[in-house]
């Protein structure tokens, strides 16, 4: 019973294995190349575990952000995962412990998985789920571990990988832009970090530009709510 | 390393406590049938493409105009993956083709 789960389990999340050991191991050797070795990545996908989240934290590491800096942009990347858990309340109605696992896992992928995976035949859901969320992490664990370490024993010239950082939210911005009823809230983003930057530097661009996108947004309500509540509909019902 | 250890533990264990909340916030507060207010129902669905939009302009805040090499190899690089984003539609191939042209523009045809 036990084998059957995990085998089913390794089958649906081979896509997520692949993607987490890329992009984990891009992790692992950004982080060491600005000089935090494998026990740090280790300990980051162990507590943190948030791919953009993680990237940032390498940046917000070697810049030496403040703690309420660091907590406000942990916040704002990860705000998209208030929605992950509402549409997730009740798959994990009745999961006792484990519903703790459960909430801490919901990365991007896992949230994907489970909200499209169909649970085979004379499995349990819960186990499933469980066993599903499990496996992800030990892949992303993996990965960063194995880059740090490949990064620190090969010796290689990692100059450039933290651009790795740049493309993976250049793909997930695509991704949006092509799926957007409307590109107000993108272009304003972009918008408000340029006049940041220019105003405040690149040391302390990132909180007032957050300001304006949340005030603007908050502003823009009116007008924007309607096309996006369209979106949410397309979304509730993958 | 700009931060000691401490420091650098005290960061790591704010990002992951925060990551743990954004996630558990909506089954402290919605389990129980409360209802959602608007605005944050609103907010998480226009926050993420203007947050994203910030962190690329962020991720480029080192380019410099002052000479080639400061802007062209971040230039192409982006146009790349934008291009192999849309073209091949996978998330890997995208990130890894941009990040290696872009090492290998660093290293060597711009270094």
């Amino acid at each position: 019973m036990k084998r059957e789960i995990l085998s089913a389990a390794i089958r649906v999340t081979v896509p997520v294995l692949m993607g987490y050991l890329a992009i984990g191991m891009a992790f692992g050797l950004m982080l060491q190349s600005v000089g935090y070795g494998a026990p740090w990545a280790l300990l980051m996908s162990l507590t943190i575990y948030a791919g953009s989240g993680q990237y940032l934290g390498v940046s917000l590491l070697a810049t030496g952000a403040s703690l309420p800096q660091v907590a406000f942009l942990t916040l704002m990347i990860n705000f998209r995962h208030l929605v992950y858990g509402l549409s997730m309340l009740e798959k994990f109605r009745g999961m006792g412990k484990r519903k703790f696992y459960m909430i801490f896992s919901l990365t991007d992928e896992t949230y994907a998985l489970l909200s499209s995976v169909k649970v085979p035949e004379g499995i349990r859901a819960h186990d499933y789920y469980f066993t599903i969320a499990m496996l992800n992490q030990s892949y992303w664990v993996l990965g960063s571990v194995l880059g740090s370490l490949l990064g620190a024993a090969l010796g290689i010239d990692t100059t450039g990988v933290d651009f790795a950082m740049t493309a993976l939210f250049l793909v997930i911005a695509v991704g949006q832009w092509k799926k957007a009823e409307s590109h107000l809230p993108a272009l304003l983003g972009a918008a408000a970090t340029l006049v940041g930057l220019l105003l405040a530097g690149a040391e302390n661009m990132l909180l007032p530009a957050l300001g304006v996108i949340v005030a603007a947004l908050t502003l823009m309500r009116p007008r924007l709510e309607e096309r996006v509540q369209e979106e949410c509909g397309e979304e509730a019902a993958p | 390393m700009t931060l000691n250890t401490g420091q650098a533990l005290a960061a790591i264990g704010v990002m992951a406590a925060v990551t743990f909340l954004t996630r558990a916030l909506p089954f402290f507060v919605f389990d129980r049938g409360g209802k959602i207010p608007g605005i944050i129902l609103y907010l998480g669905r226009v926050l993420p493409p203007a947050i994203i939009a910030m962190l690329i302009i962020y991720c480029l805040k080192g380019v410099s105009f002052a000479q080639p090499s400061g802007w062209i190899p971040a230039a192409l690089s982006c146009g790349a993956v934008v291009a192999l984003h849309l073209w091949k539609k996978n998330d890997l191939l995208s990130i890894f083709g941009g990040t290696v042209l872009y090492m290998v523009l660093v290293q060597t045809v711009f270094a």
